[in-house]
């Protein structure tokens, strides 16, 4: 059997856009909750978005591969 | 009051300077009291102004563009019993951008001129339309379909993310405490030294 998740994903790719303003402003803000100076604030949030962007990388790596073998 | 910390368990130098910084929480609780009432406010009454605009464009800015992804329909108060709108628990914290739907909730009577005489914006879906027997809730879902859920997230993060605004206006920021090193332990141990 032919897996749809390919074919699911292409149609559904455009959703995943709605992710990045998101992973910007939760990384600033809640950085911003952990230093004052905008330096900081700057590096802590670079940081943590490559934290969120990594999780979310892996967590769908994980789901896509699950999905193909079904 | 002012926010201090202990900045000797904190190696990196731009974190120490930082940390030295005594910040004028000025009076806390009526800080935090601005900051959910507009995001932002509260810093900006304590003169943390680039804090201030970061939380207002970022918090803002999301719970608006959720609010535009819904087309004004997903921020919603309504404790009905089939419909218990219980994301409005999150989108609330974003203070008095989300009152509104209060306010419509009370005067959904035909009686009262509805808010911004829309009845629509912020306004709770009727749960059963007497013309087509279908809900509006029902319809706003088909129509909006992924938008909804999409303005629904967007809105509640907005609210949850002004959550801790509102701790950082009330107790300063929440310095991340690493490991002392063991340079700043030998340090300790040579200061001793050369005191005895």
């Amino acid at each position: 059997m032919i897996s749809l998740a390919p074919l699911l994903l292409a149609t559904r790719i455009h959703d995943l856009w709605f992710a990045l303003p998101l992973i910007v402003v939760v990384s600033l803000v809640y950085s911003a909750t952990r230093h004052e100076l905008p330096r900081p604030i700057a590096v802590g949030a670079v940081r943590m978005a490559a934290w969120i962007s990594g999780f979310m990388l892996i967590g769908f790596a994980i789901l896509f591969t699950v999905s193909s073998l079904l | 009051m002012t926010a201090k910390t202990d900045p000797s368990t904190h190696p990196l130098p731009e974190q120490v300077a930082e940390e030295r910084i005594e910040i004028d929480l000025k009076d806390p609780v009526f800080a935090a009291f601005l900051a959910w009432l507009l995001p932002g406010l509260g810093h900006w009454y304590q003169g943390r102004t680039h804090k201030a605009v970061l939380f207002f464009v970022c918090i803002l800015g999301t719970f608006i563009y959720g609010l535009y992804l819904g087309e004004g329909r997903v921020v919603y108060a309504s404790w009905r019993d089939n419909d218990r709108r219980l994301p409005y628990l999150c989108q609330v914290g974003v203070g008095l951008p989300a009152l509104p739907a209060l306010i419509q909730a009370k005067r959904q009577t035909p009686i009262q001129v509805p808010l911004f005489n829309d009845r629509n914006f912020m306004a709770p879906p009727s749960v059963s339309d007497a013309h087509s027997g279908q809900d509006e809730l029902d319809r706003l879902h088909k129509r909006l379909n992924h938008y909804w859920e999409l303005g629904t997230v967007f809105t509640m993060i907005a609210g949850l993310l002004n959550i801790l605004a509102i701790y950082d206006a009330w107790g300063g920021p929440a310095y991340a405490t690493p490991a002392k090193r063991e340079d700043d332990a030998s340090d300790g141990d040579f200061e001793k030294e050369a005191k005895s």
